[in-house]
């Protein structure tokens, strides 16, 4: 009989362990899958918010209140819209090619932890690594889908594309080598710990690796001011050009899956991951509560706002947002107050408190990581290709190989005086400032170097 | 040429200041009683519209300018004229290039602002090309024409002046004027398949739609 | 490219022939929006052939307008009385700032900055409130009458002129903050494009293309029409001929105009508005040239008057289509990038260039 209990037991363990190895990543999966497109489209919703703010405007106001809707109407347009594959396309890779780069954005953010227990894949110790190589994957699909179009715009984007990711992906993994140098593993749990435990966050210790990957990784997501592969003005939409409807979407999530890893990868090692600020500053803890108030606040406004939209159904949805920001709030409220009312709880609403709030400051940091992107966006202008290229090469590899350097002299320094958290700046910050100097002097040896065009280049082609 | 780029001096009229000097009696009367029975002859009394020609808009042009150009190029010079205190200069066909290179390097007449044609069907030589150059030095303006019949070829002047090469495939597009010497002569704001120089004066408009629709649908149009 | 390429302003069509991403040769195929519109001045009155100047320079009518205006009282020897060159000039500067502020949004879209297009068309919009309230029409507006104008200003134009030029000074700071000090501003416009003096001259290039290349010569100052007499306003001239050049050229040309502008509004002068011009135009037989500074460059016309009520020959010399030849010399040994940046440069409108 115990016997039989006991090969239960192991069965239901057997199970258990199954499941939790296979089942749980594929629902994981399977929900990141159904819910990202939503996401992008709200992010997309935001950026045009946002760009209309920025440019004295609207953005998005007719389909629900403020455009709330206006992602959904999206998706139904593009679902429904003709696929169509140009006659000389190469048909076989003009349909893989978008799927491989939605692909591999995708599956990218398996080995992301949002929280301290919310990550899809098992917990793989050489989680960044995993991350950096699955999301460059992405460019085949650029390349292949640029090729495939046979068209001279989306060939060029493509080669574009694959040329600026070759060229900045030496700089961000440079950048990262700085960061993990101060951490020893490439475990995405272990580094956010590490940051606990030196209570600083890295973009502290490194400032410099923490530019270097901001531009870096802004030119890999071919975001404006390096959006060359898609530069309107030039190549119409670059490798985008023939994709249409559907294909053309995969492509557009790809490209913003892309921007949440990379804006991911940044808070994972230099903005404290799911780290409260100043986590282990005891009188700092008031701001746990900020994430309830913050969402209660948008619940408010929201509400306020209802008299102000125009049809009944839209003051509805208005107070169904209202509902839903609300509800939220009192789930992120409950850890944190709970613990105050009745302090026994306090050990078993830990997880949840870590579970939830490591969710909220995870997705703050990387929502202001992507607020960052799109403010340059409507900012600056673009960059011109060679220009690009010689930012790349010229000055931000030389900046980040310096810099590793640096980083790591200032850490052996460090380790002999037996510098810890807030100490490590006593040497890291010379360090930066060394690196400082060293990218005034690469930009003066720049400027010699300055290209100009070669204006006496003719031919006979046009006469006069 | 950055040297002239100097500020010109303001001068009210614009090719007038010269002969104003030198021709005083006939270029104030022209100007003065032009003012005040102009506007009055067409508004006021319909039925005597003949009073108008005693005013005179076209004079001879004679000044230190045309005499010295008529010493250099003699018979190459057939008229200068001044209309409405424009200076105008009709010159030899065949001399046009050796004029303009003049005109640009000894008269400093480096701009051409803008060459036409314009189409006089009943004249022997029925094509008037029309140059109007500027000089940045004199802030002048003055107009250079050629006479040309249908089947004659004009000098083109892409060498003096580059800017010429467009305006005159203009001209030759909208009027088939043949410039000879031009670098790249074919149709510019035309389709290369269109038939007839519209800016004709006896280019029918209809012609083309009744040729397409006669080749293409086999009947006459009937427009 | 093109002739449906999103940043070809219209329907230019450019052959270029790339030794990888650098041009070296290119040609201009223009002709896709070519109206006749010479051709249609011929069988036109002259007053009837007015608007169609309009739909040439369609992001400036009012110079284009003013242009055949006086060309044509010239051709009849008669003037616009004072009131009515005073106005003239206002909404011409006005629309030379509403001409500008176009340019330079779709410049800087084309250079990849996406937001100074939304501030420019916010003033830009501004401009064409006034010529709406003056004359019913925001583009194609016909403001101008042969001998004058059909409309007396309006009550508040003044004050609306003036409030526009008060808010547009603290405006065009704003586009600089965004543009002139930006290092991928100047990186994608220094030394792009350029035009020496001499071969500005050589390819008739007028107006601020002209004036970036270092000469200093405004149809304005030069031959002044209208009211320009009156006003003091400095031209704006550029050194090297570049990009970044035309960009400051336009910027200051801008502030110029404004301060044309307030001196104008200042002072009005009262009176008719209309000259002494019959309802029938039959100007005397002859022909003349007048030009004036449109945004773009020189607009010439070349009327021929055969005595009767229509034009024998009305021909434009369109600042645009000149302007646009300079392009291949600008334009070798640059990339494919500049391409688009020089296009915008040179500030075409094809409804101009192909007529």
């Amino acid at each position: 009989m115990s016997l039989e209990i006991g090969t239960d037991m192991n069965a239901l363990q057997a199970t258990n362990e199954f499941l939790r190895l296979y089942w749980a990543p594929l629902l994981c999966g399977v929900a990141v899958v159904a819910i990202l497109p939503l996401i992008a489209g709200y992010i997309v919703l935001v950026e045009r918010k946002i760009m209309a703010d920025m440019q004295a405007r609207l953005g998005p106001m007719r389909v629900g209140p403020h455009g709330l809707l206006q992602p959904i109407a999206d998706a139904v347009k593009l679902l429904i819209k003709e696929d169509i594959i140009p006659d000389n396309a190469d048909k076989l890779v003009f349909w893989l090619a978008p799927v491989l780069s939605v692909g591999a954005a995708l599956l990218s953010l398996a080995g992301l932890a949002i929280g301290p227990a919310f990550q899809i894949a098992q917990d793989i110790n050489i989680g960044i690594l995993f991350v950096v190589g699955i999301s460059a994957m992405g460019i085949f699909g650029i390349v292949l889908g640029g090729w495939a179009s046979n068209s001279h715009y989306s060939l060029m984007g493509a080669l574009r594309s694959s040329a600026q990711l070759v060229s900045y992906e030496t700089a961000a993994g440079m950048a990262l080598v700085s960061a993990l140098l101060l951490t020893g593993t490439l475990n995405v749990k272990s580094i956010v710990e590490a940051q606990n435990k030196e209570g600083i966050w890295f973009v502290l210790l490194a400032p410099v690796a923490f530019f270097t990957y901001l531009v870096a990784s802004i030119a890999e997501t071919n975001r404006a001011p390096f959006d060359l592969p898609e530069a309107e003005s030039e190549l119409v939409a670059g490798y985008m050009t023939e994709f249409s409807g559907f294909r053309w979407s995969l492509y557009f999530l790809a490209e913003y899956t892309n921007m949440i890893v990379v804006a991911s990868v940044a808070t994972t090692l230099f903005l404290g991951g799911w780290l409260r600020p100043f986590a282990r500053v005891p009188w700092l803890s008031f701001l746990d509560f900020a994430p309830p108030v913050l969402i209660m606040a948008i619940a408010a406004y929201c509400v306020l706002r209802v008299p102000k939209q125009p049809t009944r159904v839209q003051q509805l949805f208005m107070l169904a947002v209202a509902g839903l920001c609300f509800v939220t709030a009192l789930v992120l409220a409950v850890p944190v107050v709970l613990p105050i009312i009745k302090p026994s709880v306090r050990e078993a609403v830990a997880p949840f408190y870590a579970g939830i709030h490591g969710g909220f400051w995870f997705i703050f940091k990387v929502s202001v990581y992507i607020y960052l992107f799109m403010w340059l966006r409507f900012t600056l202008p673009r960059y011109r290709f060679d220009q690009l290229m010689r930012l790349g090469w010229h000055f931000l590899i030389p900046l980040s190989i310096i810099n590793v350097l640096l980083v790591g002299v200032a850490l052996i320094v460090g380790a002999y005086f037996h510098l810890q958290g807030w100490g490590l700046l006593l040497v890291t910050t010379p360090a930066a400032i060394l690196a400082l100097v060293a990218a005034f002097f690469i930009l003066a040896v720049e400027k010699g170097h300055d290209a100009r065009p070669d204006q006496t280049a003719t031919s006979d082609f046009y006469v006069g | 040429m950055a040297d002239e780029s100097k500020e010109p001096k303001p001068v009210h009229v614009p090719t007038g200041d010269k002969p104003a000097s030198s021709t005083p009696p006939v270029s104030t009367p022209s100007g003065k009683p032009a003012d005040a029975s102009a506007p009055a002859a067409p508004p006021k009394p319909p039925a005597p519209a003949a009073p108008k020609p005693p005013v005179v808009l076209q004079t001879p042009l004679d000044n230190e300018f045309v005499t010295r150009f008529r010493a250099k190029f003699g018979a190459a010079l057939l008229e200068a004229m001044e209309d409405r205190k424009q200076a105008i200069l009709i010159v030899e066909r065949a001399r046009l290039v050796e004029i303009a290179l003049h005109l640009r390097d000894d008269e400093k007449f480096d701009m051409l602002s803008d060459l036409t044609a314009v189409d006089w069907p009943k004249r022997d030589r029925r094509f008037e090309v029309v140059l109007n150059v500027y000089s940045f030095a004199k802030n002048e303006r003055l107009r250079l024409k050629v006479l040309a019949a249908d089947a004659e070829e004009v000098p083109s002047v892409v060498g003096v002046w580059p800017t010429a090469n467009w305006q005159e495939r203009e001209v030759f597009d909208m009027f088939g004027i043949v410039f000879s010497g031009h670098p790249d002569l074919k149709r510019i704001l035309l389709p290369d398949e269109w038939q007839g120089y519209p800016l004709r004066k006896d280019y029918d408009i209809l012609q083309q739609d009744t040729a397409w629709v006669r080749e293409n649908l086999g009947i006459e149009s009937g427009q | 490219m093109g002739p449906q390429h999103p940043s070809t302003h219209g329907v230019l069509r450019v052959k270029l022939k790339l030794d990888g991403e650098r041009v070296i040769g290119s040609e201009c195929i223009i002709g896709y929006l070519h109206r006749g519109v010479e051709k249609i001045a011929e069988n036109r009155t002259y007053q009837q052939f007015a608007p169609y100047v309009d739909r040439m320079d369609y992001v400036a009518a009012v110079s284009s307008g003013l242009g055949y205006c006086e060309a044509v009282e010239k051709l009849l020897v008669v003037e616009a009385p004072p009131r009515a060159r005073v106005i003239r000039t206002i909404l011409t500067e006005l629309q030379r700032i509403a001409s500008h502020l176009l340019w330079l949004g779709t410049h800087a879209l084309d250079i990849g900055a996406l937001t100074p297009l939304f501030y420019c068309f916010r003033e830009r919009e501004e401009i064409l409130k006034i010529f709406e309230k003056y004359c019913g029409a925001r583009l194609t507006t016909h403001a101008f009458r042969i001998g004058g104008l059909q409309y007396e200003a309006y009550d508040t134009l003044e004050k609306d002129v003036e409030r526009f030029c008060k808010d547009f000074e603290s405006r065009i700071v704003e586009y600089e903050t965004l543009l002139t000090q930006n290092r991928i501003w100047i990186g994608r416009t220094k030394g792009v494009g350029i035009l020496t003096a001499a071969d500005a001259i050589a390819f008739g290039v007028t107006g601020p293309v002209l004036r970036a290349s270092g000469v200093k010569w405004d149809i304005r100052k030069a031959m002044p029409y209208a009211a320009y007499d009156q006003y003091k306003f400095e031209i704006p001239v550029g050194t090297t001929g570049d990009t970044y050049d035309r960009y400051l050229v336009r910027m200051e040309e801008m502030r110029q105009s404004r301060l044309i502008c307030l001196q104008a509004i200042e002072n009005i002068p009262s009176g008719p508005i209309m000259g002494k011009v019959g309802k029938v135009l039959k100007p005397p037989p002859g022909e003349v040239y007048h030009a004036i500074e449109a945004p773009k460059g020189e607009i010439g016309y070349y009327i021929v008057s055969d005595g009767t009520v229509q034009p024998y020959r009305v021909h434009i010399r369109p600042p645009s289509f000149i302007n646009l030849q300079a392009f291949d010399r600008m334009v070798r040994g640059h990339l494919v990038a500049d391409v688009v940046a020089i296009i915008g440069t040179i500030d075409i409108v094809l409804g101009e260039v192909d007529r």
